[in-house]
């Protein structure tokens, strides 16, 4: 790990314009993510900016019938909360399925929506990755990648998002809130707030330099039945496969999100309205330009009947 | 909570690191627009309460809440086993909340309360936690013990206060003690010795359930 | 105290405190975050500097050039040392690969050099501004690709054959002829390889994390090239081992090292990442397995072939142990090969050659039962062996596979199981049932121990024997307290420290039977010294409530060593019984799985290991180490993987994330019962081994279970879900 400064920011404008003048200064909140990164030297920030302590530790309801989480609110937190638990399920099952308790204690919602990527050449410094140095190539592509991408990869990198949280916030259509470093404020919907890797795997946001986020909001409850399906190898502490989020209606119709399969949550929506005919026919529309590699080509199969097994549990339970 | 430090105080803790000053101080006045590499440790005053005894250190700010707790302060009964939030070893409570110390800086706790396993209990005056591991065998190498153990007392609070986990039944219900809860809140503390089905033992007495 | 004929009645036998559940005596240290492990001796140090290690980035070739100058530069950085400025080194013994590499490269993220700097934070930050380049050489890394190129071993007699294996197989009514496959495992113990160096002149103490203390202490002495009168080794907690640490590592190396450059104390812990390629593993497999059958079931020939790879020089994984001597059959054939790889090193990890080994077999086993139409327990009765099958005039010392299995199955509700597969249902669930044999072999080694009794009547032993979560402090405590006729707390027992008289080491599961042996032989002399010191006939004395007797005549143990207490050693040495007898060690192992209908998930609902393993010193440890055992057999099963690149010749799930092993989820409630045994042809103690039983058939159980509820059969470890997902019947 580097040597850093670091200073307690005052208030989330002063958080965006200390970091937009300080060049590589680095927003720490939970920390969980980012010291994992820095005792690696993946980040190597000269400058960290303390943003707990700036009062966004609240879920607040909005006056579209909605939630505002700030960004500060611990995922534990947010799981337990009792809106959440009744009207957004999804989220806090989708969080409760993440990391372990002690590691939901400290993060948070705007670190993990932030989380990098768990690609295991993106963590070894000695090994090629576009992600962590441009330029340098992908060891993935034809390496060990059973945890990877099968869909909107690019030959420059195939890494998987790793959250969970970011899977349910994009089938609830949440938004984040910013402030810029000039002090305005701004909102990105979910589905733009992560990209694709494209030619530029290290940029893995819409955000701007310096901009901090400072909420997430959730639109008016949904009703239905929410579901998260998250697999992994083992029971609990690992990283998705395949997760599944899903809101059915109970006409059968819904949203579905999957996560553990491409550099950002995915969903399609005009998949969407092939709910009611099964999850074939998701999976059919919301895969069909999936690329798999020979060892990561299961999670198709994996997703569709993923989504087949929610799809029978909200049957049961509707 | 932390108590919000102003800057200025930061920047006579920047100072204190003598030969750092020139080194350190453009970054600290956030003048330079480039990335610097800054050469010197900068380091800071922390105050912890620790198992309820105050203590002052002077750190490099790169000091993990882990580190200051074993390098600094001896109390090495919380463990490094990985240093990267992936086994629990670490596990401590902070102002009553378990977190994992690696994956923490020591400067990010200002003035917080930190229980370690130390303040637990002793071995003339154990935990009642404590005392069911051994009577459970909960342990064998005994490394992640001190972790496990955090957490165990961590966990039982956690379902009395109705959090909800990942396999409660019913999200919008009080989660009820149960095996299959303790296993599923207790899965970030990993035991190679493989002592898991006692330590579900040891808990379930402290907790009081009946098998 | 040679042990050359089977033991006859001893003290032990009073089982007063030996065959006891007592609870561990080192826990409430333990529990309480105050036992001392190697990193943390800071009641024994002070003004120790850290190190921390750089690593190769490349697997094989060589180093042009390292440049330390910006590492020397940075910040409280004291020394550096690389293999040019080291000195001459030598290899230890058990290594096979140098511990400080340089310039020719061994292995990916083999040592190449350690800083040593003020703080933890500096040592690691200099380690990254080491700049090394290197002329990367072609390697080989790939088993598959090297399988043909691999040539027989010695090691487990290459080549073994009796009877004609070739000609009977051919003439079987009933053939099975499949290859199965293990993985690369990680030993993944919780505490890090760390080691603390302190020099005093020419003489070094290093406290370390080691399974094995005179072992080590040669190897450091040889690597160092120093007299191995120099190096003291200490090692009184360890936190897992495994296999791991049954040898010297870089840490201990590289602590001396920086240590003596320094001219300070020097500690080092290796960050996990490094672990996995830096130090050992389980090698990975392929066997074959071929076995021929009568209709009714009887084995007519069985052949068992295993591949693996290592470094030129190291072991092959001998995967073929067990099969020489576990079932019946004339005809019998194994071979061990071994290929060249230049991954890390590979080597012993718990129940090495016997737990990949009977991974596949005891599939194969599972396999063979339903062509013959056997429930897969009475298949593994009717070839029940009491004797060597290849020498049939040299008998088990004792074998009860057949009612480990029995009482198994109707404990577990064996009956119950469908023996057709896929059949049984819990709402989403595929539920299904698997048995596996375990069988590990019983060695035993020389073991010393030193023990004094004081003017108060406390017993104290000491023996380099180590705890490495084993319970070794425990049932040392239960034998002296037994032998001498004292109350447990009048025990005070020290480990691990190369002042201590040479034990057999934790390793191979002959640690707690060797051990606490040579702790009866000491003890025995000192009973017979303490009768000597009063006079008393030691035929005749009775050691009991902390006194010794004879007749009417009795005195306190206090009083009978006087004010200067009396001290006794010894050590126990094993003659040639396990010769002239097959020693081995059992289990049943039962398992229920469920795989879940749409995702292929899967998890264990129930475990249950009968074992045969002699007398059990202390049921409660003995218990511990079966379930632990079973647990590490559930992530070999259905998770544990070393991910080779090979292309670059490297491990790349090489944390623990990465690198999955069971966690509390996985694991449910586990039961053990152990037969009521003693082995009087084993040792004194008439134990056999158990610590590394309990993983051995375990995983096959699974695997098992898993073919059991879903009808596909996977033979290529760990059964992870996508091996099974494209196999299932649709799901909607």
């Amino acid at each position: 790990m580097k040597s850093f400064t670091y200073v307690r920011a005052k208030s989330p404008a002063d958080a965006a314009s200390m970091a937009a003048s300080t060049s590589g200064a680095r927003f720490i909140a939970g920390g969980t993510n980012l010291l994992d990164l820095m005792k690696l030297e993946i980040e190597t920030p000269p400058h960290l900016i303390d943003v707990n302590g700036l009062g966004l530790d609240k879920i607040e309801d909005t006056p579209s019938g909605g939630l505002r989480i700030g960004a500060l609110v611990r995922n534990t937190d947010l799981a337990a909360d009792d809106r959440v638990r009744r009207d957004y399920g999804v989220l806090s099952r989708a969080l409760l399925a993440g990391a372990s308790g002690q590691l939901r204690n400290k993060a948070t919602t705007a670190g993990n929506l932030l989380q990098r990527t768990r690609c295991p050449y993106f963590y070894d410094t000695a090994q090629a990755c576009n992600k962590r140095q441009p330029g340098s190539g992908c060891s993935a592509v034809r390496g060990f990648s059973r945890q990877h991408a099968i869909i909107g990869a690019s030959t420059a990198c195939i890494a998987t998002h790793p959250s969970d949280m970011a899977v349910a916030m994009r089938v609830l259509d949440a938004a984040v809130e910013t402030v810029l470093p000039n002090g305005k404020s701004r909102q990105i919907k979910m589905k733009d707030f992560h990209r694709l890797p494209g030619a530029t795997p290290h940029i893995e946001t819409s955000l701007q330099s310096g901009e901090f986020i400072t909420a997430v909001t959730l639109p008016k409850p949904l009703g239905g039945t929410h579901v998260y399906h998250k697999v992994r190898d083992r029971a609990s502490y690992a990283f998705a496969l395949v997760s599944v989020a899903a809101v059915i209606q109970a006409d059968g119709r819904g949203r579905v999100a999957f996560g553990g399969v491409a550099h950002k949550p995915w969903r399609v929506e005009a998949a969407e309205r092939e709910l009611p005919n099964g999850a074939a026919a998701v999976a059919a529309r919301v895969f069909a330009d999936a690329v798999p590699t020979p060892e990561n080509e299961f999670k198709r199969i994996l997703a569709e009947r993923t989504l087949a097994g929610v799809l029978s549990e909200t049957r049961g339970r509707s | 909570m932390s108590n919000p430090a102003n800057i200025s105080t930061s920047r006579r803790d920047v100072l204190r690191a003598g030969g750092a000053v020139a080194a350190v101080s453009g970054m600290a006045s956030r003048a330079a627009a480039q990335p610097t590499e800054i050469s010197l440790p900068v380091t800071s005053q922390v105050h912890l309460q620790v198992n309820g005894k105050p203590q002052t250190l002077e750190l490099d700010l790169r000091t993990t809440l882990l580190d200051a707790l074993r390098e600094h302060l001896h109390l090495t009964g919380t463990k490094k086993g990985c240093d990267h939030g992936q086994c629990g070893a670490c596990t401590v409570l902070v102002e009553g909340r378990r977190i994992n110390s690696c994956l923490s800086l020591a400067v990010m706790h200002e003035g917080e309360a930190i229980t370690t396993i130390e303040g637990l209990g002793t071995p003339d005056n154990l935990h009642p936690m404590q005392a069911a591991f051994i009577k459970h065998d909960g342990y064998q190498c005994g490394y992640c013990t001190p972790g496990q153990i955090c957490s165990a007392v961590a966990v039982l609070d956690e379902i009395k206060a109705g959090l909800p986990s990942h396999v409660t039944t019913d999200l919008t219900a009080t989660p009820e003690l149960s095996a299959v809860e303790m296993r599923e809140r207790m899965s970030g503390n990993i035991c190679r010795c493989g002592a898991y089905s006692n330590i579900i033992e040891a808990m379930s007495e402290v907790g009081g359930l009946t098998a | 105290m040679k042990f050359d004929t089977p033991a006859t009645t001893n003290p032990i036998d009073q089982l007063k405190i030996v065959g006891k559940p007592i609870d561990r005596i080192d826990g409430p240290l333990k529990t309480t975050g105050q036992a001392p492990y190697a990193y943390e001796q800071n009641q024994e140090v002070s003004g120790v500097a850290y190190g921390y290690v750089v690593g190769s980035t490349i697997a094989k070739g060589r180093i042009i050039s390292i440049d330390t100058e910006a590492a020397r530069a940075a910040s409280g950085v004291i020394s550096i040392v690389t293999a040019e400025t080291a000195g001459p080194l030598g290899l230890g013994s058990m290594n096979t690969a140098k511990l400080l590499g340089g310039p020719e490269i061994d292995h990916y993220h083999q040592a190449i050099a350690v800083v040593v700097a003020e703080t933890f934070e500096q040592a690691r930050a200099a380690a990254q501004k080491v700049k090394v380049r290197y002329a990367k050489a072609v390697g080989k890394f790939d088993l598959v690709a090297e399988r043909a190129n691999a040539k027989l071993t010695n090691e487990g007699r290459g080549e073994r054959l009796t009877g004609d294996f070739r000609t009977a197989y051919a003439a079987a009514p009933h053939q099975l002829d499949e290859v199965y496959r293990t993985p690369d495992q990680a030993h993944a113990m919780m505490e890090p390889h760390a080691s603390m160096a302190k020099w005093e002149g020419d003489k070094l103490t290093l406290w370390t994390a080691n399974q094995m203390i005179d072992w080590g202490r040669g190897d450091v002495a040889k690597t160092l090239g120093i007299p191995k009168a120099s190096v003291r080794l200490i090692s009184p907690y360890i936190g897992g081992g495994f296999g791991g640490k049954l040898f010297v590592r870089s840490d201990a190396v590289l602590a001396a090292l920086g240590a003596r450059a320094a001219k300070r104390p020097v500690k080092i812990a290796l960050p996990r990442a490094f672990i996995f390629n830096n130090t050992t593993h389980r090698p990975a497999t392929i066997q074959r397995i071929r076995i021929g059958c009568t209709p009714d079931g009887k084995i007519t020939a069985i052949g068992h072939e295993t591949w693996s790879g290592n470094l030129p020089g190291g072991k092959p994984e001998n995967a073929t142990q067990q099969t020489q001597f576990m079932y019946a059959g004339p005809n019998r054939m194994t071979a061990t090969r071994l290929a060249v790889l230049d991954l890390p090193e590979g080597n012993a990890m718990r129940a090495p050659g016997e737990a990949p080994g009977l991974m596949a077999l005891e599939i194969a086993m599972d396999e063979m039962a339903e062509k013959l139409g056997i429930d897969p327990v009475e298949f593994r009765i009717i070839n029940d062996v009491q004797v060597d099958p290849n020498a049939p005039e040299r008998p088990y010392s004792q074998r009860q596979l057949i009612k480990c299995l029995r009482d198994g199955a109707a404990h577990f509700g064996w009956s119950k199981r469908s023996a057709v597969p896929g059949k049984s249902r819990d709402g989403r669930w595929l539920v299904g049932m698997g048995v596996g044999a375990g069988y590990r072999g019983n060695p035993v080694a020389k073991s010393a121990a030193r023990v004094r009794l004081d003017a108060a009547g406390k017993v104290t032993v000491e023996t380099d024997m180590t705890d490495i979560g084993t319970g070794s402090y425990t049932i040392i405590a239960q034998t002296a307290a037994e032998m001498m006729g004292v109350p447990i707390d009048k025990v005070i027992v020290r480990l691990g420290d190369s002042d201590f008289p040479v034990s057999a080491g934790s390793g191979g599961q002959w640690g707690a039977n060797s051990s606490t042996s040579g702790v009866y032989a000491a003890c025995v002399k000192l009973r017979e010294a303490v009768c000597k010191a009063v006079g008393f006939d030691a035929s005749k004395a009775q050691f009991a409530d902390g006194r010794v007797a004879v007749g009417k005549k009795s005195l306190s143990l206090g009083e009978a060593v006087g004010p200067k207490g009396l001290v006794a050693e010894d050590a126990i040495e094993f003659g040639d019984l396990s010769k002239k007898y097959l020693q081995s060690t059992f289990a049943a192992h039962f398992v229920e799985v469920g795989v879940d209908a749409a995702t292929a998930e899967i998890r264990v609902r129930r475990m249950l290991a009968v074992c045969a393993a002699g007398r059990i010193i202390n049921p409660k440890s003995a218990r511990s180490q079966v379930i632990g055992a079973m647990t590490m057999g559930v992530g070999g099963a259905i998770m544990e993987e070393l991910a080779v690149d090979t292309r670059h010749g490297f491990f790349v799930n090489h944390d623990l994330a990465g690198y999955e092993v069971p966690v509390h989820g996985d694991i449910p409630h586990q039961d053990v019962i152990f037969l009521d045994e003693e082995d009087p042809i084993s040792s004194p103690m008439k134990a056999r081994g158990i610590g590394e039983l309990g993983l051995c058939g375990v995983s096959a159980a699974i695997a098992n279970a898993i073919y059991n509820a879903t009808g596909v059969r996977v033979r290529d470890y760990p059964l992870t879900l996508d091996k099974l997902i494209t196999h299932l019947p649709s799901f909607a």
